[in-house]
C-alpha cells in the first residue's frame, strides 16, 4: 500500500546548519503516527516540508504517492496541517475564514456549508462563529486552526503540538475528536511534548534528534526493545545497599528507592540483592518502561 | 487554473480593504481633496496654466493617478506584510493556489482599490471643476495598467520586507518620490532641460502622462510610448514577483 507520507533522503540545511539530515521515513496509511523530538530536533521542519513550506536542500517527499513540490495542488488537497504557531486574522470572523479557506479549494455550496457547521459544532466553536479570531482565547484559536485544516476533507491530518497551552478538558475533547477521525480512516501525524498522550494515542512512533531519525517502530516494538525495567521500593529505613543495588539506584527520595534494572535480570536475583542489603520493604512496584523513558534514553544516548 | 480559488483570494483581499473603508478609501480621497483645494485654487487664482488648461483642470487627472497609484501599492504591500506578521499567509500557502494565481488575485484586488479611490477623487474634483474626458478607453487602460504595476510593486515590497519599517522605507524613499516627480502636479515641459531628461527615466511619469492623454488628448510624450513603457514595466514587475513566489523567497523557509 502507498505510504500516507514518504520522506526519501530528505535534507534541509541553512548554510552549515542542517535541520534535517538525510531523513528517510514512511508513515503508513491509516496510522496514528507520533513524531517525537526535543525542541529544535527538526519536527516542525519536517511538517513544514510535508506541506511544501520548505525548500528542501535534497531529497523528496510524497503524500499518498504525489510529490509535494511537483504535484503541490494535489498534495495540498490531501493534507491538512495544523501549524504550531497561533495565527490571527483580524479582518474576518471564524465562519468567514472557513468559507474563504474552502473557496481556495473550490469548495462551495450547501454541502460545504453543512460541513463547516459540523466542524464548528464538533470543535465547540458554534457560539464563536461570528467572532473575529483576535477576540478568541488561545485554546479557541487552536480549535479554529484545526477546523481550517479539516475544511477541505484531507486524507492526512498533521497536528503540530496541537495541545500546547490547551486546558485538560479541551485537550481530552480534541483527542476524542482526533481518535474519531482516525477511526474513520484518516491518517494522523502528531507532534507533542506530552509523551503520555503520544503513548496513549499513537500506534507508530518516530524519534528524531538534531535532524536525524533515531528510530521508527510500532509503539509496542519500541517499548519492548527498551532494555530496562523500573522497580520502586518503599522501605522503613534505608540501610547500606549492596553493590548490585547501588549500581542500579536511579533515584532516592527519603524512604523511596527507584532502581533501573536490566530486563534480563530475574526478579529473584533482584529480591536476593534486597535481602542482602537488609532492606525492610513495605512495598514494591515493578513497571515496564514508559514512552517517556524510552524517548529520554534514546535521545540521551546520542548526546553521550 | 484554479479560478474558484483565485476568485476567493481576490474576494478576500477586496473584503479586507473594504472592511476598513474609512482608512483605505475615504481618508485618501479627503487628503487628495485638500491638495486640490490648496494647490488648485491658489494656483488658479494666480493664473497658472498648463497646456492652455486651468491649473485645477490639469491637476485633477494627476491627483486621481497619484491616489490610484499609492493606494494600489498600499493594498498589496500592507496585505502581504500583515499576513506575514499575523502568520495567516500560511493559510494561502497551504492552499492549492499557484504562484500565478496568488499574484493575479493580489494585483486584481490592488486594481479594484486603486480604481475605487481614484474614482472617489475624480467625483470630488468633478463637483468643483468642469471635467471631461476625450477618450475613456485611454483613461481606463492607463488606470488599470498603472494600478496593476503598483499592485505588483506593492506585492514585491511586501514579499521582500521583513517588518513594517522595511515597507515604510520602500514606500517613502521609492514610491512617494517617484509618484511626486512623475508630472502629477506639472507638465515636464515646465522643468529645466536636465530634469526633463531625468523625468523620462521615471516609469511612473509615463503612467501619469498616458492617463492625462485620455482626458485632454494631449501629452508630454506619445501615448504609444507611454503604453509601451507601462506594459514593459508591468511585465518586469510581474516576472520578478512570479520568480520570488515560485522560489518562495522570504515566504518559505
Amino acid at each position: 500500500m502507498t505510504a500516507a507520507v514518504s520522506f526519501q533522503r530528505v535534507r534541509k540545511c541553512y548554510g552549515d546548519l542542517c535541520a534535517l539530515k538525510e531523513i528517510t521515513l514512511e508513515i503508513p496509511q491509516g496510522s496514528f503516527f507520533g513524531l517525537l523530538g526535543h525542541n529544535g530536533a527538526g519536527k516542525s521542519t519536517m511538517i513544514n516540508a510535508m506541506a511544501g513550506l520548505v525548500n528542501l536542500t535534497h531529497g523528496c517527499i510524497e503524500v499518498l504517492g504525489h510529490d509535494v513540490v511537483r504535484e503541490y495542488r494535489h498534495t495540498r488537497r490531501l493534507l491538512g496541517v495544523v501549524p504550531q504557531e497561533l495565527i490571527d486574522e483580524p479582518f474576518f470572523s471564524v465562519r468567514e475564514l472557513l468559507r474563504i479557506q474552502s473557496g481556495y479549494f473550490g469548495l462551495r455550496g450547501r454541502a460545504q456549508a453543512a460541513w463547516i457547521d459540523e466542524l464548528l459544532e464538533r470543535l465547540a466553536l458554534t457560539d464563536k462563529a461570528d467572532v473575529k479570531t483576535h477576540q478568541l482565547s488561545g485554546g479557541m484559536k487552536r480549535r479554529v486552526l484545526i477546523a481550517m485544516a479539516l475544511v477541505h476533507h484531507p486524507k492526512v491530518l498533521v497536528l503540530d503540538e496541537p495541545t500546547a497551552g490547551v486546558d485538560v478538558g479541551l485537550r481530552q475533547s480534541l483527542w476524542a475528536f482526533a481518535q474519531e477521525l482516525h477511526a474513520q480512516g484518516m491518517t494522523i501525524v502528531l507532534t507533542t511534548h506530552y509523551l503520555q498522550e503520544a503513548e496513549a494515542l499513537c500506534d507508530r512512533i518516530a524519534i528524531i534528534d538534531h535532524g536525524e531519525l533515531l528510530t521508527v517502530a510500532s509503539k509496542e516494538e519500541l517499548l519492548a526493545a527498551h532494555p530496562w525495567r523500573y522497580i520502586e521500593l518503599e522501605t522503613n529505613e534505608v540501610a547500606e545497599l549492596c553493590s548490585e543495588l547501588s549500581a542500579r539506584l536511579e533515584q532516592r527520595q527519603g524512604d523511596l528507592l527507584r532502581f533501573r534494572v536490566e530486563r534480563d535480570v530475574p526478579m529473584a536475583d533482584f529480591l536476593d540483592w534486597v535481602q542482602r542489603s537488609h532492606l525492610d520493604v513495605k512495598d514494591l512496584r515493578s513497571q515496564r518502561a514508559s514512552l517517556e523513558q524510552v524517548f529520554l534514553s534514546l535521545t540521551q544516548e546520542t548526546h553521550t | 487554473m484554479n479560478w474558484a480559488g483565485t476568485w476567493t483570494l481576490l474576494y478576500k483581499e477586496v473584503r479586507r480593504f473594504w472592511s476598513v473603508f474609512i482608512q483605505t478609501v475615504l481618508a485618501p480621497v479627503v487628503t487628495t481633496l485638500l491638495y486640490l483645494l490648496i494647490f488648485g485654487h491658489l494656483l488658479d487664482e494666480g493664473g497658472v496654466q498648463f497646456d492652455n488648461l486651468d491649473y485645477g483642470t490639469f491637476l485633477i487627472p494627476g491627483l486621481v493617478m497619484l491616489t490610484l497609484m499609492q493606494n494600489a501599492f498600499s493594498n498589496s504591500s500592507s496585505s502581504l506584510i500583515q499576513s506575514k506578521m499575523h502568520g495567516n499567509l500560511t493559510f494561502i500557502l497551504l492552499s492549492p493556489l499557484s504562484p500565478l494565481e496568488i499574484y493575479l488575485a493580489f494585483v486584481a484586488a490592488a486594481i479594484v482599490r486603486g480604481l475605487v479611490v481614484g474614482l472617489g477623487v475624480f467625483v470630488v474634483g468633478w463637483l468643483g471643476y468642469d471635467l471631461y474626458w476625450q477618450s475613456l478607453a485611454w483613461v481606463l487602460v492607463f488606470a488599470v495598467l498603472s494600478a496593476a504595476v503598483m499592485g505588483g510593486l506593492g506585492l514585491l515590497a511586501g514579499i521582500l520586507s521583513d517588518k513594517y519599517d522595511h515597507l515604510a522605507a520602500f514606500q517613502n524613499f521609492v514610491v512617494v518620490p517617484l509618484t511626486f516627480l512623475a508630472g502629477v502636479f506639472y507638465s515636464i515641459h515646465s522643468l529645466p532641460p536636465l530634469w526633463q531628461q531625468l523625468s523620462q527615466f521615471n516609469p511612473f511619469f509615463y503612467m501619469v502622462d498616458g492617463f492625462r492623454y485620455g482626458f485632454f488628448l494631449h501629452s508630454d510624450v506619445s501615448v504609444w510610448t507611454s503604453l509601451a513603457v507601462t506594459l514593459s514595466f508591468l511585465l518586469v514587475v510581474s516576472a520578478i514577483n512570479l520568480y520570488l513566489l515560485v522560489r518562495g523567497v522570504k515566504i518559505k523557509n
